[in-house]
C-alpha cells in the first residue's frame, strides 16, 4: 500500500500549516544545481549545497528539534527570493534568519557579512577590522567557511587581499558564476 | 546549545511508517475515510514526537495512535439513536486506555503486543508489522504478556 503523492503532499502541508515542524526544508532547483533550503519558526535557517536530504536531518534535527519535515511552504518564500536572485531580478534578499546555533563571534562576522551589498567584493581582512579584529582575517575565513546560509549570506563576495577567489564550500566554480551573475567579475 | 535528539528526524520516521500505517487504515476503513484518518494519524504523532522518550518500538506507536483513531471516528460514526449504553468503567476511561494502563509496566515487545491485540483488536498481522516480526511471535509476546499481568494480579 503506497502512499499517493497527493496524499503525502496534503499531510506535509497541513503539518507546516498547523506550525508543527522544528524545521521545514525543502530542495530548491537553481542554475548552480540543486540547494537545500531549511527554515525553522523563526527565519531561513540552512542553505547546503550537496542537496541529499539524507546527509542534513540528523544534523538538522541536532541543531533544531526532531519535527524536521520537507514541505515546500516553510521555504516557499526563501525559494521565491532565490529563483529572482538568480533570474538577476533581485539584488537583495528581504528574509528573516535564524542564526541561534552561531557563536557571538560568528554572528558579529555574519552581521557584517550581510551588509556587503551586491555586485561587489571585499577581503577577509577588511571583513576582520569592520567587526574591530582586524588580525583576525584567518578567523573570519573560519566563519566563512562554516557560513549556514550561503547566497543569502554573501560570503561569495568575501575574497583573498590579492583578488584571489580563495575558497568556496560550493566549490571556487560556484563562487565564480555568483560574482559574474552578480557582475562582479567580467 | 544542541538538543539532545534520541528519536529519529520526523521525516525519516514518516518515509519508514506511512505504507504501513495507510495499509492499516485502508484494511478497518477503507477509500476517503482512511486517507483523512491517515493524515490525522500522523498529525497527531508529530505533535506528541518532541515529547518521545526514545526512538524504539515507533512503528508499534504510531500504529497504536492510527488504531486509536479508528476507534474514535467508529465511536462518532454511530447514529446515537442505535447506540447501545456503554459498560460502564470503574474510572470513566474507555477500555482501550485501561488496558494500555494495565500493560504499562510489561517490557516493551509484550506491552505492545498486548495493547495492540486486546485494547486495539489488531490481528496478528498487523501486530506483527507494528513490531516489526512475525504474526506467530506476535502472538507469543501478547500470551507472554498476559501471562505475565496475571502472576502479577496473584502476587500483589
Amino acid at each position: 500500500m503506497t502512499v499517493t503523492p497527493d496524499l503525502d503532499l496534503r499531510f506535509r502541508e497541513a503539518a507546516a500549516a498547523e506550525g508543527l515542524l522544528d524545521v521545514g526544508f525543502d530542495v530548491v532547483d537553481s542554475p548552480i544545481g540543486p540547494l537545500l533550503v531549511a527554515a525553522t519558526g523563526r527565519g531561513l535557517a540552512r542553505i547546503y549545497f550537496d542537496a541529499e536530504p539524507e546527509l542534513h536531518l540528523e544534523r538538522l534535527a541536532k541543531a533544531y528539534g526532531p519535527r524536521v519535515l520537507r514541505s515546500a511552504s516553510s521555504v516557499g518564500s526563501a525559494h521565491r527570493q532565490l529563483d529572482e536572485y538568480f533570474a538577476g531580478d533581485r539584488s537583495s534578499f528581504e528574509l528573516d534568519v535564524d542564526l541561534r546555533g552561531a557563536a557571538p563571534f560568528a554572528r558579529q562576522v555574519l552581521d557584517e557579512l550581510a551588509r556587503v551589498p551586491y555586485g561587489r567584493t571585499t577581503t577577509y581582512g577588511t571583513l576582520a577590522g569592520k567587526v574591530g579584529a582586524p588580525r583576525a582575517a584567518r578567523a573570519v575565513g573560519m566563519v566563512m567557511n562554516r557560513n549556514p546560509i550561503p547566497i543569502v549570506l554573501p560570503c561569495h563576495r568575501v575574497v583573498g587581499a590579492n583578488g584571489s577567489l580563495t575558497g568556496y564550500a560550493g566549490g571556487l566554480d560556484v563562487k565564480e558564476r555568483l560574482l559574474r551573475l552578480e557582475g562582479a567579475l567580467l | 546549545m544542541e538538543a539532545i535528539v534520541t528519536v529519529p528526524p520526523f521525516e525519516s520516521f514518516y518515509v519508514e511508517h506511512r505504507d504501513v500505517v495507510l495499509g492499516f487504515l485502508r484494511r478497518r476503513l477503507g477509500g476517503q475515510a482512511a486517507e483523512d484518518a491517515f493524515q490525522e494519524t500522523f498529525l497527531r504523532a508529530l505533535r506528541a514526537y518532541d515529547r518521545l522518550d526514545h526512538g524504539e518500538h515507533l512503528r508499534a506507536w504510531v500504529l497504536t495512535i492510527a488504531a486509536r483513531l479508528v476507534i474514535d471516528m467508529g465511536r462518532r460514526s454511530k447514529p446515537v439513536s442505535h447506540e447501545l449504553p456503554e459498560l460502564p468503567v470503574e474510572d470513566g476511561r474507555p477500555a482501550y486506555a485501561q488496558i494500555e494502563h494495565l500493560a504499562g509496566g510489561l517490557p516493551p515487545t509484550e506491552r505492545a503486543a498486548v495493547v495492540l491485540r486486546y485494547a486495539y483488536d489488531l490481528a496478528y498481522d498487523d501486530i506483527a508489522l507494528a513490531l516489526d516480526s512475525t504474526p506467530e511471535a506476535a502472538r507469543q509476546a501478547a500470551s507472554s504478556g498476559v501471562r505475565r499481568l496475571r502472576s502479577r494480579r496473584i502476587h500483589t
